[in-house]
């Protein structure tokens, strides 16, 4: 039989991929090429959507090239994207009106919190199952609508489009100012806080809430099924599926049953779980999204911790106080000591996501004394990524009731033994890896695939998935972990109270 | 001076000449540059050559500065940064093979394992990740042997540990085998850690040329070295190793 591929594309915060995988979820060719970040001003961060559409149009010409060669064909594209980042464009010249607003971006801060004290705030929760918080992306089209003259009316003229970066770029793939498709997946839309979570539509008091004309919205779509056909590719394609980047790496970890989780560990870190058909409410602080939806079943729902710094922490450790060279050698550092020596860093650095949502918190080093080497700053540095990791599945397992019984997890953090074998102690369960460390894209392509039936259903998607490593939990070190948890807890608590002073 | 060694100091005074020559000098200009008479020079060069310190150019007999010493100091490696460059590539070894995966560092006549990837079965394993193998019962050990001769001499002085009767315990054999390796580029073990169990193993190098890991497969050994399977994984377990030196590189 000719072997089939998929291509996926993954538009990330940094950089643009294109991956093509095999039937086997294996990868096959890598593309990839970075994206400027635009820094304004502290606090704003910005990516021009049009070098970010060429990127895409390269890597995945170059990708397709790779395979060109290969017995086979490639059969439907998939997509998987930065969530939250706003982009608002021109129907008519297909020109961006402004640069898009990235999810880390926080100028809409004040924005925020004066929505906030208005008497209908309470509806947002009610109605979208997140935060109202700076984080999504209806706050950023709400502050584009304001911040340049005469958008508001001419967004509701429908000469004005919005869109999350897949929208976009479907947009732009099917043909852009030449009849492109308009959509978004619902992955996405559930991000924006202007969606009805359990009813998957635009929500017309959401809108009137925040001052969006329904006109510049895209059609909300299924994250499996054909949006159109990419006829910008060198070889037209069926885009096949879309999902946010989280959503997408909870679709590659084949987390199709209520319960499964995982956990990406990257510059922030995300745990989403499968709760099923049924919307779980958080009650502890997390936030109730979508899953995916394959086109003609019910939507599946996850409840999602995100944390904003994980990663970045190590970064910080590398780039700000210069203790270690690369991103790894913090492993080699933590290593010359045997425990942290009372030493707990809380890495609020613009404030604290799930499970306490306070953006005002700083972070902190607790516990130093004279005996704390830089051996036992790196160990914070790692288990804090770890304590945070227990705080939000805590909160989850008070909110789902569902027992996760093993952690997948997967990015780039995942490479360090020290931080892996501390998750599985500090939350008492076995963490694992799959085979296939680019669950962002091969979620997109499996999403993809499914669509255009090259593979049947999702149980033929959970045969290729294959542990690569498990890290058992150790139960001397569980108990010990479990009598030093009040003290981070204290710590957070601490950050959190240092924020309110100012 | 007390408890200086002169064969040291000279050949530290012959390097230094090997530098600021530019790889353009022979032996006997080395000598001239260096003050020491033909023969001890050659002498010198000859076991510097051995031991990766220099190179020498087969067409001009030139010697320059090799890649063993470059990659002595200002290159170290970290094992964990070694292990986060390695990781995608050990990954998609061993979804292609179906083999486990190892990525062994040299620590003296021994292996650390610093990274390891399961064999794709979902059957139950364990994370060997710090366990520490012999190097000369195993393919990655035979190729970080291989890679560094001075410690493959070293090893052939030890009495070598018969861990099943298929262990190479002759240091004769062994050391032919390592230079067999070395020339191909890649080394096997057939049940000689494990009854039962083989190994294919090819070299890691650091951005200096000097051999830092070994990346290999292992699994039972019917499997691995069954007719038409093993130039196959051979070719994989290569072209994995090429990849994670690459990787190094930039």
């Amino acid at each position: 039989m000719t072997e089939r591929y998929v291509l996926a594309v993954d538009q990330g915060t940094t950089s643009t991929r294109s991956i093509v995988f095999d039937r086997a979820g294996r990868l096959v060719a890598v593309r990839q090429r970075e994206h400027r970040q635009h820094f304004p001003r502290p606090g704003w961060v910005e990516h021009d959507p049009e070098e970010i559409w060429a990127n895409t149009q390269l890597t995945a010409a170059q990708a397709l090239r790779d395979v060109a060669g290969a017995p086979g064909q490639v059969v439907a594209l998939g997509i998987a994207n930065q969530r939250e980042t706003t982009v608002v464009w021109d129907r008519v010249t297909g020109r961006p009106l402004v640069r898009a607003l990235v999810w880390q971006d926080t100028r809409t801060g004040p924005l925020v919190e004066e929505l906030a004290a208005r008497p209908e705030a309470a509806l947002v929760r009610e109605r979208t199952g997140l935060e109202l918080a700076g984080y999504f992306a209806g706050p950023r089209l709400r502050w584009v609508l304001d911040a340049v003259p005469g958008a508001r009316a001419r967004a509701e003229r429908g000469e004005l489009l919005f869109g999350t970066m897949e929208s976009w770029l479907v947009w732009n793939l099917t043909g852009g100012t030449d009849g492109g498709v308009h959509v978004t997946d619902v992955t996405n839309a559930s991000r924006t806080l202007l969606m009805d979570v359990r009813r998957c539509c635009w929500d017309p008091d959401l809108l009137d809430f925040f001052g969006v004309p329904a006109a510049m919205l895209p059609e909300i779509r299924p994250s499996v099924g054909v949006l159109g056909t990419a006829s910008a590719l060198p070889v037209p394609l069926p885009i096949g599926g879309a999902l946010g980047d989280q959503q997408a790496a909870l679709f590659g970890q084949t987390c199709f049953a209520p319960g499964e989780a995982k956990c990406t560990y990257g510059t922030g870190s995300f745990l989403l779980q499968n709760t099923g058909t049924a919307l779980v409410r958080s009650r502890h602080g997390l936030i109730s999204t979508v899953a995916y939806q394959l086109a003609g079943e019910p939507v599946h729902y996850a409840l999602e911790g995100s944390i904003a710094v994980t990663g970045a922490l190590v970064q910080w450790l590398r780039d700000s106080l210069g203790l270690i060279g690369s991103a790894a050698e913090v492993e080699t550092l933590a290593r010359t000591v045997s425990d942290n020596g009372g030493c707990y860093i809380v890495p609020a650095f613009s404030g604290l996501l799930a499970p306490h949502w306070a953006g005002r918190a700083r972070g902190l080093v607790a516990g130093l004394t004279s005996y704390v080497t830089k051996g036992h700053l790196a160990r914070a540095v790692l288990e804090a990524t770890g304590w945070q990791t227990r705080d939000v599945v805590r909160a989850m397992d008070a909110d789902s009731g569902l027992p996760m019984e093993a952690l997948r997890v997967d990015g780039g953090m995942t490479t360090n033994n020290l931080l892996m074998q501390f998750l599985a102690d500090v939350l008492g369960n076995p963490v694992v890896r799959p085979m296939v460390g680019e669950t962002v894209s091969l979620g997109a392509a499996y999403a993809a695939g499914l669509a255009v039936g090259m593979w049947s259903d999702t149980g033929a998607l959970r045969r290729n998935w294959h542990r690569s490593a498990q890290w058992v939990p150790d139960p001397g070190r569980v108990a010990a972990l479990d009598a030093a948890y009040p003290e981070w807890e204290r710590a957070v608590q601490l950050s959190i109270a240092w924020g309110e002073r100012r | 001076m007390p408890g200086t060694v002169q064969s040291i100091e000279r050949a530290a005074t012959l390097l230094h000449a090997v530098v600021e020559s530019g790889g353009q000098m022979g032996v006997t200009e080395l000598a001239a540059a260096v003050g020491l008479p033909k023969t001890t020079t050659h002498g010198l060069l000859r076991t510097l050559l051995a031991v990766g310190f220099v190179e020498q150019d087969p067409r001009t007999g030139r010697y320059a500065i090799g890649a063993g010493l470059l990659g002595l100091g200002s290159h170290y490696l970290d094992a964990n940064e070694l292990r986060s460059r390695a990781s995608n590539w050990a990954d998609s070894l061993a979804a292609r093979s179906g083999f486990a995966v190892r990525l062994g560092t040299p620590a003296g006549l021994r292996v650390v394992v610093v990274h390891h990837v399961f064999r794709p079965d979902d059957s139950p394993q364990e994370l060997e990740v710090g366990s520490v193998l012999p190097a000369h019962a195993t393919a990655v050990g035979k190729v970080l042997l291989a890679g560094r001769p001075a410690l493959a001499r070293a090893l052939a002085d030890a009495p070598l540990e018969a861990l099943t009767p298929r262990t190479v315990v002759e240091p004769a054999a062994l050391l032919a085998e390592l230079q067999t390796a070395r020339a191909r580029g890649w080394a096997e073990q057939r049940g000689e850690y494990r009854l039962g169990v083989g190994g294919i193993a090819a070299p890691v190098h650091g951005p200096g040329g000097l051999v830092v890991g070994a990346l290999g497969v292992s699994g039972p050994a019917e499997e691995l070295f069954a007719e038409g399977a093993r130039p196959a994984v051979r070719t994989m377990v290569v072209q994995a190793a090429a990849a994670v030196s690459r990787e190094l590189g930039t």
